[in-house]
């Protein structure tokens, strides 16, 4: 199944990006293949709820797992309610990132690992 | 990087003031005035404005007058009051599309709002994010996320210490938006009934997001039985006061003077800002700040 | 201003004081009424009927605030990110989305003597005032005076509370930052079409720059409270300044008579 990683830049050598609801673009990765599309995040420009809007973007691409640094309440509720994985504290190269998960070396996150509104500056968005 | 928001729920109890003074005393940091709707933090720094960006808030209906076949639809189903006379109050416009798409003939379209403008600036002290809202804009705190991301980023850049971010009064969106994440809260109350009504909500407020507040009662010595009673409130709720301000007429010389208080006067207030500004940093990061300029 | 106003008017008029400072009201700590009722401030969010759902996903297409997520068999909805407007239940093809009340604050109404008093309140860790504030405003019939007491600033939740009335009282204080703040409120109410005047607080020997700016805009000085420290015990006591220095319930009155001559009856509106 494909995972999606939030990234800081368009290639595998790109960091992660810590914040699910407002990073730029998410790498959309089959792990058996490594192969990768990058998906621009429409939801980081939404005034309130971006986590949501982002949520609902990725779900699209048929995922099984999310890799970022931070996700709020919202997002992953949202992710979890369609049976996503939502793996947090994820940070450094998304290359090194991938291969933790293949390892199973990440365990999924039972619940938001920051509060509401973390995402856009730490700051909430209405 | 470590973030202490300043807020007081009452406004004009010094929140500026002492955030001024802060811009001043701390060596390695950003400043941020969450206050877009009444920015003055910029009064004090004379800042430079390097970098001015547009800020898109929400969207507008528009409704094109020819296309319009005067059905009324629209008005009817506004539950904002938006439309009278097959005209948009912009003002009142919350942005929602309902009209857009309910209209029979497609004479509504949404715009993009150009809520305000945000602003990167430099300032003797240091580097200054701010704001100014539009007028009866919907301060909904996107434009105050805005501002504190980018200050956040600065800090980065720049391996800086601090972000020293001013907050708006109340408790609402851009109290929310300024208090979210940041790792201090500095509630500048005053030894009023209001002041102290007002702190014990924003108290309540900075717990409900999870940011731990300390409190400062500026002007402490102009109602002593008052402070008390702030004294007592915060015992109970187990909210540290770390700093007492006295009155001190030099403040508002200085404020006259459009100078941060420790730039202007030696005063009493002054060296309790000094001492205030130590406390911060430490809870901040556990580092003493050097005295100021000796 | 606004509790000054009430206490020195209530003796010859039908008062009604609103406090519209919904995230911090503190008119009642000045005014101590008796709260006669209780009620909540609720916005209508979306309830979704899942039986009659089919998850086409319309209604989180037509969320303008993302209040609300479609999944392949579930909705989820975000009663604190709506904004009540609607779209939803109106544009769902299958009828499935009913609106139910969303408690985001409250109302107390009482009165003081002759003095009818409403405030509104916003309950901790919600973010939309403009709704509670709407409601407050509500509760004045229009009858004898009106006084608004709206919280600082220029957004949304003070344009609510300001609109509509006939006069808008500014309060100011001789600093810059009196002289900014004052300069953003006058463009909003002006944006609102409604006539305007001043009361300079904590006045004393910088007043100038303020005056000058009055004198620019048109606008004007209605009255100065000087820096003085019996006044500004009173008001950390919650001692309205028409009660405690009674030759300030003279001035207030008068003040009063000033702005109905400048504006009209029926309602008058002060901001800090």
């Amino acid at each position: 199944m494909n995972i999606a990683i939030s990234a800081s830049g368009p290639t595998l050598d790109s960091e992660v990006n810590p914040r699910f609801g407002r990073c730029e673009q998410f790498i959309i990765l089959d792990p058996e293949t490594m192969h990768f599309t990058v998906l621009a995040n429409t939801g980081q420009s939404a005034g309130g709820g971006a986590g949501i809007a982002t949520a609902q973007h990725i779900l699209k691409e048929g995922i099984g797992a999310v890799l970022t640094g931070n996700c709020g309440p919202n997002a992953h509720q949202v992710l979890s309610a369609a049976g996503v994985k939502v793996i947090t504290g994820v940070s450094g190269n998304i290359r090194d990132a991938v291969e933790v998960y293949k390892k199973d070396g990440y365990s999924p996150s039972g619940q938001a690992n920051v509060g509401d509104h973390f995402g856009m500056g730490r700051g909430r968005n209405r | 990087m470590k973030e202490v928001v300043i807020l007081s729920g009452k406004g004009g109890t010094g929140k500026t003031t002492i955030a001024g003074s802060f811009a001043a005393l701390s060596s390695s940091k950003v400043l941020c005035d969450c206050d877009v709707d009444a920015a003055d933090l910029n009064l004090l720094l004379d800042p430079v404005i390097e970098e001015e960006h547009d800020f898109t808030g929400g969207r507008l209906a528009v409704i094109n007058e020819e296309k319009c076949c005067r059905c009324n639809l629209c008005s009817q189903l506004c539950r904002f009051s938006a439309i009278t006379d097959f005209k948009v109050d912009e003002i009142a416009c919350e942005g929602c599309g309902l009209c857009a798409r309910i209209c029979p003939v497609k004479a509504i379209d949404m715009k993009p709002d150009i809520a305000g403008l945000w602003f990167v600036s430099k300032t003797r002290y240091g580097p200054l994010v701010h704001a100014r809202l539009g007028i009866a804009q919907d301060n909904s705190g996107k434009l105050v996320a805005q501002v504190r991301q980018r200050a956040k980023q600065i800090a980065a850049e720049g391996g800086l210490d601090y972000i020293i971010s001013d907050g708006p009064p109340g408790t609402g969106c851009p109290v929310i938006s300024s208090l979210t994440g940041a790792d201090l809260a500095l509630l500048v109350t005053e030894p009023t009934l209001s002041g102290a009504h007002d702190l014990e909500r924003i108290i309540q407020v900075c717990r409900h997001f999870g940011v731990k507040p300390v409190v400062c009662i500026n002007k402490f010595d102009i109602n002593e039985v008052n402070t008390r009673k702030i004294e007592e409130s915060c015992t109970r709720t187990e909210t540290p006061i770390i700093s007492r301000i006295p009155y001190d007429a030099t403040v508002t010389e200085a404020l006259m003077q459009a100078k941060p208080v420790v730039e202007y006067t030696d005063g009493t207030a002054s060296m309790e800002i000094i001492s205030l500004w130590q406390n911060i940093a430490f809870l901040l990061d556990g580092k003493t700040a050097p005295a100021p300029w000796a | 201003m606004a509790t000054s106003l009430a206490r020195s008017l209530m003796d010859d008029h039908r008062v009604t004081l609103l406090d519209c400072d919904v995230e911090e009201p503190n008119a009642h700590l000045f005014i101590k009424p008796q709260i006669t009722s209780t009620e909540e401030v609720a916005i209508p969010v979306p309830g979704v009927r899942q039986d009659r759902c089919n998850h086409c996903g319309k209604c989180s297409e037509v969320c303008a605030f993302n209040a609300i997520a479609v999944l392949a068999d579930t909705v989820i909805t975000f009663p604190e990110l709506c904004h009540g407007c609607g779209a939803c239940s109106h544009l769902c093809p299958r009828q499935a989305i009913s609106e139910i009340p969303y408690r985001i604050g409250s109302l107390e109404k009482g009165g003081a003597g002759n003095l009818e008093f409403a405030m509104g309140k916003l309950d901790i860790g919600r973010a939309m005032a403009t709704p509670v504030v709407r409601k407050v405003k509500q509760q004045s019939d229009g009858s004898g005076i009106t006084l608004i007491d709206a919280s600082p600033g220029t957004s949304c939740p003070v344009i609510e509370a300001v609109n509509g009335s006939d006069f808008c009282l500014l309060v100011t204080e001789p600093t810059p930052f009196g002289l900014n703040d004052l300069a953003l409120a006058v463009e909003a109410v002006r944006r609102l079409g409604i006539p305007c005047g001043v009361v300079i607080n904590r006045a004393g020997k910088s007043d100038a720059a303020l005056e000058q700016y009055c004198l620019r805009e048109n606008i004007p000085v209605l009255l100065k409270i000087p820096l003085d420290l019996k006044i500004a015990c009173l008001y950390s006591e919650g001692i309205t300044l028409a009660d405690g220095l009674p030759e300030w319930k003279i001035r207030f009155k008068q003040l009063a008579e000033r702005i109905m001559e400048l504006a009209g009856e029926r309602s008058c509106n002060t901001q800090r």
